[in-house]
């Protein structure tokens, strides 16, 4: 069973129906002992950092993933709940995060290098060029397009952490693998067959 | 490097799809879900409902057809329609809808963007803005002013000081429906669209006026847009999603092509 963790930030339905399209049972909830039995751990999340790291504190939902991570349960970030996993980020003041992963969350630049200004935020299909292949991307080539929206970009402190590069003004990591943790700026619930796909790797992944 | 999203719109009034020829003559032609799913397999990018429904007690069934599109189809939403309370788009993104689209009631209440932002993040605050060219006594261009009521009621307003002010406000992205080209199929209005592109820094979506594959590629290259959005000429089946993403990358506009992958197998 994946669960899916709901600390009240966003839309939790598509994640859960994109993992059943794909045959793999997701329940979206905040009890600990579901979290706790779950096979899988998903941490997505909409919305400002800091609202989300106090509703995680609020429903008392940090301890649940600390312990997912150290029983090395296979973990997905989505989008903020990829942000939330590093150490701090700069979005409206500096905000602790979760700081299970070392780097840091930074805002997307406004101009590329060219001068040229760029939209905030990077909205919509944009391609992954892959640097590692992690269990999650079976299957999946350098050049798929999946959906992004976000403004803030992730830094992690190890370069060899970065599972896919994306550009937009600059090449920043679109996911990061380390041991069961896969973690991604894009959406793969909103990116159509090749975001099944990963979300299909992922629940399939031991 | 990102892609200009083609954006399909459904015209739903009580939980079926129309299509408004300029808001009038509107022709009952099918299910919401069942036409989401082809547009879907075609490859659009993100899919839009403009919710027309007109009585208050059918209010409720375009939350079932989200509720139903949403189970089937994996790709970003977008509602409009008739959103005036912070409950209206808790109820929305609740039943699996990505992002709404405030028209009327940011008007009305510019405060109630920045509470919907503020709460549900800008992300998923889409402000519509139906603009007209406004001229001066003497007949000149003078710009473009806002309207509402399906361009019936003016506002005052000034259409790029007021897409300036929604992007403060929170809102993540415009949505900018040109009154005067809405329904004609003869083109985007492209000034109107690049200017209000160039006056913000969130993504602008184009709407209004597409007749043609070429119209596409003019509101995404002249006019500036990051997205368009176009109903009747896929509707009616005059052009597949398909059809126009070949268009556009032929003339060098980066799209996203449709990629085949089933994760079902």
């Amino acid at each position: 069973m994946i669960a899916i963790i709901d600390y009240d930030m966003g839309n939790l339905r598509s994640v859960q129906k994109g993992f059943e399209v794909v045959g793999h049972r997701a329940v979206v909830t905040r009890d600990i002992e579901t979290i706790n039995q779950a096979s899988h751990v998903v941490l997505p999340g909409v919305g400002a950092f800091g609202d989300c790291m106090n509703n995680l504190n609020r429903y008392g939902l940090i301890d649940p993933i600390y312990r997912a991570i150290r029983d090395e349960k296979p973990f997905l970030g989505i989008c903020l709940g990829y942000q939330l996993l590093f150490e701090e980020s700069e979005e409206f003041g500096v905000h602790k995060g979760l700081g299970i992963l070392p780097g840091k969350v930074k805002a997307m630049l406004t101009v590329d290098a060219q001068g040229a200004s760029l939209k905030i935020p990077h909205m919509g299909w944009n391609t992954i060029q892959i640097a590692q292949p992690a269990p999650p991307l079976n299957g999946i080539d350098s050049g798929a397009f999946v959906y992004f929206v976000h403004s803030f970009y992730v830094e992690p402190a190890q370069a060899e952490m970065t599972c896919t590069t994306t550009e937009y003004g600059i090449s920043f990591a679109s996911s990061v693998w380390q041991g069961k943790v896969f973690a991604s700026q894009f959406h793969p619930e909103k990116s159509q067959g090749i975001g099944l796909s990963i979300l299909k790797n992922f629940g399939n992944w031991r | 490097m990102l892609t200009k999203r083609i954006i399909p719109c459904l015209d739903v009034k009580d939980g079926r799809v129309v299509k408004g020829v300029a808001f009038v003559n509107l022709r009952d032609a099918g299910d919401p879900v069942h036409v989401s799913k082809i547009y879907d397999q075609e490859g659009a990018d993100e899919l839009c409902f403009l919710d027309i429904t007109a009585s208050h007690e059918n209010r409720d069934t375009i939350l079932d057809v989200v509720v139903r599109t949403a189970e089937q189809v994996f790709m970003p939403l977008t509602v409009g329609g008739g959103i005036r309370t912070i409950e209206d788009i808790r109820r929305l993104l609740e039943a699996g809808a990505d992002k709404v689209s405030i028209n009327t009631a940011a008007v009305q209440n510019p405060e109630f963007v920045k509470a919907a932002a503020n709460r549900f993040g800008s992300q998923c605050i889409v402000v519509a803005i139906d603009a007209k060219a406004l001229s001066s006594c003497e007949g000149e261009a003078n710009g473009w002013g806002v309207f509402t009521h399906g361009g019936r009621k003016e506002t005052g307003l000034d259409a790029v000081a007021w897409a300036k002010k929604m992007m403060e406000y929170g809102a993540g992205e415009i949505l900018l429906t040109s009154m005067d080209k809405d329904g004609t199929k003869d083109g985007y209005a492209l000034s109107l669209t690049a200017a209000i592109s160039e006056a913000v820094t969130i993504p602008v979506i184009a709407s209004g006026g597409a007749g043609t594959l070429h119209h596409l590629y003019e509101a995404l290259s002249l006019g500036k847009a990051d997205a368009v959005l176009a109903a009747s000429i896929f509707h009616y089946r005059t052009y597949t999603i398909d059809q126009a993403k070949t268009y556009l990358a032929e003339h060098g506009v980066p799209v996203r092509q449709r990629q085949f992958c089933s994760p079902v197998s």
